[in-house]
């Protein structure tokens, strides 16, 4: 096996036991990126130099004892939406692609505390809007699985990357399933935290009220690491909140006890049957490991999409409003070829065309609905009734926790799909978010881990949804059916 | 269906500079995303909060300090203007 190929527990034991240094696991991670990356384009930034400075630090501390813990050493990719001070970070967008962090996001400095090595920043949706990365300003990322279909999105480079072994793992963000998506789609573990357990400081801003950052892994235990590492209150992000960690002891792999609700409105018509029977199957196992298994509701789960397809949108519309080619990023100001067509202009032309310039259409697309849905006359119509329907849609997920502990669905309705797909039509991509809105609609957490291939050999991804701030249950159901399961096993042949 | 006004309305509220294919695109894209989301309508809420918060903080609130950036963080901001006049940023008249 080799280095890169390891999970963080494996990896963090060879450190410990001096097996191999930080600098050649750094290393097994930048060759395999540099062996695969024309296949996967998978990085928007490589840190080839940083990330071996950092494994000569961790190494240094490892030398004379000072370890930092389980994560020093470890290689990560980062999301281009979260800032690392003093590198590129462009969300992937147009309108950043000439920006540097002056800053370091909340989670890097928790993860430069834990001496982790930053690889580089991976590709995504721009900023973050989007289900396959394909509207990326730069490049499309590759399913390791198979190169012609995408990796799922947005946080689709973060996936890729894990899957394929160029890292070992990595940090996305969530709005409305932007890291389970993506880990469903590559057969890999990804979790979207309870609102306001992970501080958002230094994430580019997409849909304040929705928005998450959370780990990719290669496995349950692997995510949980990254999350009790970067858990946490932060005066800097103000919905962030002190919480305990609720820790479950891990019955050997026994779920007795465990009461698990699965939802009928999460099985449609209309989905992928094979997606379905797999959903199932991994139902019947939590079964056969002792959960209790009892059919539930959450009725307004139908509108979860519209929900989110009206707040976000409107939130968006005020998110972007600082990228107006004023203070930072592209700016007509200083595009030359722009300041040779046009002689004169005015600020207003300034804010308008860096802004019609820098953006690219699903951006652009959904400042529009946001605009449009928050003018006057149309909030009622629109935010405010959104906003009572989210309520409705909370109040679904707070009665089914008083009968179940935890809810088993399917990620997606569909396996990854063809790059080209669905670029024109925004609604289809839109429902490839179906399952997974509703979670950041109410600000519930949720897990992702592998369940099952198609016949396609295409991965398929079981979610298991959490009571708010009850990350712990989920890990403990995810690693006792993982544990139960080969599948976090297989890898992608590329 | 929306208008072409309409839809150049909201460019200019938005501060998008959009050619005229881009809005009649935009007019038929957003025209069928606002029927789909207008299925809430149906769901009745009467006597429904509307959610302002998902966990249920209200009003958090800390000390207005100003914290003082480093040389570093000074430099690597002005750097990025795209206009500048003696490390100030420098903006185009708002009455010309």
């Amino acid at each position: 096996m080799n280095l890169n190929q390891l999970t963080i527990t494996e990896a963090s034991a060879g450190l410990e036991q001096k097996r191999f240094s930080a600098q050649e696991l750094a290393q097994a991670c930048l060759q395999r990126i540099q062996a695969t990356e024309s296949t996967l384009n998978a990085f928007v930034t490589i840190l080839s130099n940083e990330a071996i400075e950092q494994s000569k630090q961790s190494d240094a501390r490892i030398a004379n004892g000072q370890r930092h813990g389980v994560l020093d050493g470890i290689p990560l990719a980062i999301k281009d939406v979260i800032l690392i001070a003093g590198t590129r970070a462009t969300g992937s967008s147009k309108i950043l692609s000439n920006y540097t962090s002056t800053y370091d996001a909340t989670v890097i400095g928790k993860l430069r505390e834990a001496g982790t090595v930053f690889l580089g920043k991976t590709n995504c949706d721009e900023f973050a809007m989007g289900a396959s990365t394909e509207n990326s300003a730069f490049q499309t990322t590759a399913n390791p699985w198979d190169t012609s279909r995408v990796p799922g999105g947005s946080s689709g480079g973060s996936a890729a990357a894990v899957a394929a072994d160029q890292c070992v793992a990595a940090l996305g963000s969530d709005t409305g399933g932007s890291i389970r998506q993506p880990a469903a789609f590559t057969s890999i573990v990804g979790l979207k935290p309870t609102y306001g357990r992970v501080s958002r400081y230094g994430l580019m801003p997409m849909a304040a009220s929705h928005n998450t950052i959370g780990p990719l892994a290669k496995t349950v235990e692997d995510a949980e690491i990254l999350f009790k590492t970067i858990t946490g209150k932060d005066p800097r992000d103000s919905v962030t909140v002190d919480r305990e960690a609720t820790s479950y002891k891990l019955q050997a792999t026994s779920l007795q006890g465990i009461r698990i609700g699965v939802p009928k409105e999460y099985f449609i018509a209309g989905m992928d049957s094979e997606i379905e029977q797999s959903v199932h199957a991994a139902i019947a196992q939590l079964k056969e490991l002792g959960a209790q298994v009892k059919e539930i509701s959450l009725p307004h789960t139908k509108y979860g999409l519209a929900v989110y397809y009206v707040i976000v949108p409107c939130e968006v519309s005020a998110d972007v409003a600082r990228y107006d080619g004023i203070r930072y990023g592209y700016s007509i100001e200083s595009d030359l070829e722009y300041l040779k067509d046009h002689k004169s202009f005015s600020l207003l032309d300034v804010y308008k065309d860096s802004r019609a310039r820098g953006f690219g259409p699903e951006v652009r697309r959904r400042i529009m609905i946001g605009t449009y849905a928050l003018s006057a006359g149309y909030y009622d119509a629109y935010y405010a009734k959104a906003q009572k329907v989210r309520t409705l849609i909370r109040r679904d997920f707070q009665e089914a926790f008083q009968e179940v502990d935890c809810i088993a669905t399917p990620t997606a309705p569909i396996p990854p799909f063809k790059i080209g797909e669905k670029v024109d039509d925004p609604l289809k991509m839109y429902l490839a978010d179906v399952f997974t809105v509703s979670l950041n609609v109410a600000g519930v957490p949720g897990l992702v881990l592998p369940c099952g291939f198609t016949k396609g050999n295409l991965p398929i991804g079981l979610q298991l949804i959490g009571n708010y701030f009850d990350e712990d249950r989920l890990f403990q159901v995810g690693a006792a059916y993982e544990q139960s399961t080969q599948w976090h096993l297989k890898k992608p042949t590329l | 269906m929306l208008s072409t006004e309409e839809v150049k309305k909201v460019a200019q509220l938005a501060r998008l500079n959009l050619s005229e294919e881009e809005l009649e695109l935009y007019r038929g894209q957003l025209s069928s995303i606002l029927d789909y989301v207008g299925q809430l309508k149906e769901v009745n809420t009467d006597g429904v909060e509307p959610t302002s918060q998902v966990t249920g903080l209200a009003n958090v609130t800390r000390e207005d300090i100003v914290e003082k950036a480093s040389v570093d963080e000074h430099e690597r901001i002005i750097s990025q203007f795209p206009q500048k006049e003696n490390g100030y940023l420098k903006v185009r008249g708002v009455f010309t």
